[in-house]
């Protein structure tokens, strides 16, 4: 569980918390939901969205907030607002139970989210334990510098001088080993005196988290040029990482000094009943929550306008990345110039000039706000998020490896290895889950769109189930846990988890129309589907997220479901509101590469499954 | 209803902008509040300062971090000349002297016992920070600079790139659908900045490099171009530091878009005119958009304020769609409905209708539109 600092405003709420607004302020819209105790239980009752107001002529995040709960107010019926102010608590005891709420809590990475530059002497170690602790607790990292990166030392300064970090995490050394190299960063810093962000006139925050012997040094080198912070170090030794007091750290500062310089912050700080917590981290403790309480392995995804944050779960490990450049809107044009125009391509089910396609995304890029009106701009979109997902689990890939997470024991030769073969956790054989999250996945038309992006995007090999953010309410979930474990338990599970289906994909290729593997599906009212899967086909099956079927598949000798080539397999999966989908094209997928080809079997697929209305 | 906030870009005739001019580091101020300043006065300087050169003389000499004070010939604040000897080490055998010399001019800023490298500093640079607009100062920011404020016509842009200058406005086209070619640019177009119409190809781009023309705004031009005239495919839209020979500024976006009609006269009404222009764009938080700001010939025009703040969009508002399939057209707000209706992606959202010019009507979602304010 990503560990969060008590709450002093959450301790000062007394009154039992039935009626709860809270908003996400993302980079583009600001979401805001109204839970409400009905019964025993909560449930989400009320949603509404307004632009995010961080941008002129408002530059206050405030007003988008305060939009968005117009907006609730305007379809509930409940008065939240009294002008600027969210009226708490709710007023029932005075006799007026439809005024008022009893705790606004919100999460938010507008504006850039928190970037962090980070420290550490071997890239590999201390370097990647840096990285670690900063992205768990949500940052974006910009750069990650190290005694042995490769670069010399000048332009390490000048590094450090030309970005910008919102924050530095500082690492190195094991308690009571050597402190030169660790020092000699400090140093580097001194001497580029980096400077923040927002704001010119305050001192940049610096969380040192390396060899407690330095400290000294440290203070004496950075004490006057950054507001310096100690946490213990995230590596005391070598074969252990401790990166929750640094996590802490981070999140406090974060609050104390970099939200306080973003526009309108301090007023948002001020309405909230609970800190506001940055957007990832409210998903990471969500995802946590889930794959702990099911004991499954999982990958949880949350594609936003601006980055793409990835989550894991694997054997008990918790790991997040943030991809900070693959985007749906402000950073849509990044995924283009990642991917290529021709892997974007190839998801799109008709023909477009290339110079139409580049003038539409750039026109997204600089009018990030719009939503696609027809049919074939859904579709672009839908192309493209596929591959903002695909590249984004890659990247999640080459950090998900070898000594992750937290307060993990290894041994001296496991941390040699490390150093080597730095080998991935993320085994899409062992996945159980995958959960999605984020506008283009939450607010697809159909949600067979969203199953299909991410199954064309991952590429899930044998049984994998499906799951999306139903109205994109993760964020705010997570937050609420930390005030109010049960009301955020509730409404995840009635409210915002929707059980797509499950997807069966055998691994192994074959020419198109060729056996890939016999099937028969025990459905639950007792009918049998007996049939063949063939390579190039995807199959839909109707089964409900309360019904169960099992299936049995007998693969083609060298096609592997999980038991080896050519061994059947049997396995009770569960729906959803997709369904059950047998996917025959292959693992790794291939699509023809000639255009007329490609359309038609693309068309061929998407008509299989009903993604898009008829006639598209 | 909640009110809808839809961003838009400013084009008006008259207007008082005020900018600030801020030092990257604290510097002098080298005006006073009251002052008329030009576009390029200098208003503040300060003292980048040099490179940092870190040297490990422990490692270079063979010797413990603790003992380099023994050795060093310079002292910590010591200027030294390039090829100075910084250290040197004393044998009894002269043969096997090691001298570390200074690889840059500067001083020495600092010398470590612990890491046994020192660090030199090359002399600063001095930065001069400009006034941007002909205006006059109405806030000095102590160390840091200062506010200027002008009575303009202002413009913004939707994209651009490359950074501030400024020069005589000159109309390279005639009308706002019009596409501006390599012949629409002359000699007489050097050191000015040119109004394009609907579009400006790659070879108008060469052309006005060629010239010495310092900025370009134009209704559209293609991502191909774009990416040739970078040398990359941008990804994210932070510009501004871009060194491509000119400035250019979008006005609608990427293709061939006519140049809002409203933007083109008011353009074309200040030919002849000094103005100001910027292709800083930053489409995030604190977004930054292009701009063309022309100062006011006659000092008394009587100061507005800069904005009114919007309260949402109504009925009558002129406003551009600013999605495919109807990217770039421009009308007014005919309906409001409040209700969701289902677009043909299936998605139901939020719409509005517009009336434009030729009295036919359409709806679209009003996430899709932005209004062209000022009007």
């Amino acid at each position: 569980m990503t560990e969060q600092p008590p709450s002093p405003a959450a301790a000062a709420v007394t009154h039992p918390l039935n009626v709860i607004v809270a908003t996400d302020c993302g980079s583009t819209t600001t979401k805001a939901i109204l839970i409400e105790k009905v019964g025993e239980e909560y449930r989400q009752t009320y949603r509404g969205e307004a632009p995010t107001t961080v941008e002129a002529p408002f530059e206050d995040v405030t007003r988008g907030v305060l939009n968005a709960i117009a907006e609730i107010e305007e379809l509930s019926g409940r008065t939240i607002l009294e002008g600027d102010r969210i009226i708490t608590p709710n007023q029932s005891a005075q006799g007026d139970p439809k005024r008022g709420v009893d705790i606004y809590v919100s999460t938010s990475s507008a504006g850039g989210g928190l970037q962090m530059m980070v420290t550490g002497v071997v890239q590999n170690m201390t370097g990647e334990s840096a990285q670690r602790a900063a992205l768990g607790a949500g940052a974006i990292v910009i750069d990650v510098l190290a005694s042995n990166d490769g670069r010399l030392p000048y332009e390490k300064i000048e590094r450090i001088r030309t970005m910008r970090p919102d924050m530095i995490l500082m690492s190195g050394g094991t308690d009571g080993g050597a402190v030169t190299h660790v020092v000699e960063m400090a140093e580097y810093i001194a001497a580029a005196d980096p400077r923040p962000r927002f704001g010119s006139t305050y001192r940049l925050p610096l969380v040192y988290a390396g060899n407690t012997d330095a400290r000294p040094q440290i203070k004496t080198i950075l004490g006057e040029k950054t507001a310096l912070d100690f946490a213990d170090n995230i590596r005391p030794v070598l074969e252990r990482e401790n990166l929750a007091p640094a996590r802490n750290k981070i999140h406090d500062l974060f609050l104390e000094h970099v939200m306080q310089q973003a526009p309108g912050y301090k007023k948002l700080i001020e309405m909230a009943g609970a800190p506001i917590m940055p957007t990832p981290a409210a998903v990471g403790v969500i995802m946590e929550t889930i794959a702990k309480r099911e004991g499954i392995n999982l990958i949880g995804v949350d594609i936003g306008g601006a980055t793409t944050d990835v989550f894991s779960v694997f054997n008990g490990l918790f790991n997040r990345t943030v991809s900070a450049n693959l985007g749906m809107s402000y950073s849509i044009s990044n995924v283009l110039a990642e991917a290529g125009l021709d892997n974007i391509m190839r998801w799109v089910p008709f023909t477009i000039d290339e110079q139409t396609l580049r003038n539409r995304i750039k026109n997204k890029m600089v009018r990030p706000t719009t939503i696609p009106q027809s049919l074939d701009e859904l579709q672009i979109e839908h192309a493209i998020a596929r591959e903002a997902l695909r590249l984004a689990l890659i990247h999640h890939k080459s950090l998900a490896t070898g000594l992750k997470g937290i307060q993990q024991e290894r041994t001296i030769s496991d941390v040699f290895e490390q150093r080597t073969s730095g080998k991935t956790l993320i085994d899409l054989l062992k996945l159980d889950l995958i959960v999605g999250s984020g506008g283009i996945l939450s607010h697809a038309p159909r949600r067979i769109q969203s199953m299909l992006m991410m199954v064309d995007a991952y590429e899930p090999l044998g049984v994998t189930t499906l799951s999306v953010d139903s109205i994109f309410m993760m964020p705010h979930l997570g937050v609420l846990s930390t005030v109010n474990e049960q009301a955020a338990t509730d409404v995840f599970i009635r409210d915002c988890m929707v059980y797509l289906g499950t997807c069966i994909a055998p691994i192994g290729q074959g020419k198109d129309g060729e056996r890939c593997a016999d099937y028969e599906i025990a459905l639950p009212d007792g009918r049998i589907e007996k049939g063949q899967l063939a390579f190039g086909d995807l199959k839909l099956f109707a089964l409900t997220r309360e019904q169960q079927a099992t299936v049995t598949m007998q693969p083609a000798k060298q096609v592997d479901l999980g038991n080896g080539p050519g061994q059947s397999f049997t396995k009770t999966v569960q729906g959803g509101v997709v369904g059950l989908m047998l996917d025959g094209r292959g693992r790794p997928l291939q699509l023809p590469g000639e255009q007329a080809a490609r359309v038609a079997m693309l068309t061929r697929w998407y008509q299989a499954v009903g993604l898009y209305p008829k006639g598209s | 209803m909640a009110h809808s906030y839809t961003p838009g870009l400013t084009v008006t005739e008259q207007t008082t902008v005020r900018r600030r001019r801020i030092l990257p580091l604290p510097g002098t101020v080298l005006v006073k509040v009251g002052d008329a300043v030009h576009a390029d006065t200098a208003v503040a300087r300060a003292e980048l300062p040099g490179k940092v050169v870190p040297l490990n003389l422990a490692n270079q000499l063979g010797i413990a971090p603790d003992e380099i004070n023994d050795y060093l010939i310079k002292k910590e604040n010591d200027s030294v000349r390039k090829d100075d000897v910084l250290a040197e080490n004393k044998p009894f055998i002269k043969w096997f002297k090691t001298e570390i010399r200074s690889p840059i001019t500067g001083k020495v800023e600092s010398v470590s016992t612990i890491t046994g490298q020192i660090l030199l500093r090359e002399p600063p640079r001095i930065l001069e920070l400009r006034g941007y607009v002909d205006g006059s100062i109405v806030d000095v920011h102590p160390e840091q600079g200062v506010t200027v404020e002008t009575s303009c016509s202002l413009v913004q842009g939707i994209f651009g790139i490359g950074g501030e200058t400024s020069g005589e406005l000159v109309m390279g086209v005639t009308a706002p659908d019009q596409p501006m070619t390599p012949e629409h640019l002359t000699p007489a177009m050097k050191g000015k900045i040119v109004i394009g119409g609907a579009f400006l190809s790659a070879a108008t781009m060469a052309r006005a490099k060629e010239l010495g023309v310092i900025g370009l705004v134009v209704g559209g031009i293609h991502d191909k171009d774009l990416r040739a005239l970078l040398g990359y495919d941008l990804g994210v839209a932070i510009t501004g530091t871009e060194q491509v020979g000119f400035t250019l500024i979008l006005t609608e976006g990427f293709g061939t878009i006519p140049m809002a009609p409203k933007t083109f006269a008011l353009l074309s009404a200040r030919a002849g005119h000094k103005a100001s222009v910027s292709g800083a764009t930053q489409i995030r938080a604190g977004v930054i958009r292009p701009e063309i700001i022309i100062p006011q010939t006659a000092r008394t025009v009587a100061a507005r304020p800069d904005r009114v703040e919007r309260e949402g969009i109504q009925l009558g508002d002129p406003v551009r769609i600013i999605r495919d399939p109807l990217f770039g057209k421009i009308g007014a707000v005919s309906g409001l409905p409040s209700e969701l209706r289902a677009i043909p992606t299936e998605s139901e959202v939020r719409v509005l209708e517009v009336r434009f010019p030729d009295g036919t009507t359409t709806v679209v979602p009003r996430a899709n539109i932005e209004v062209i304010e000022g009007a």
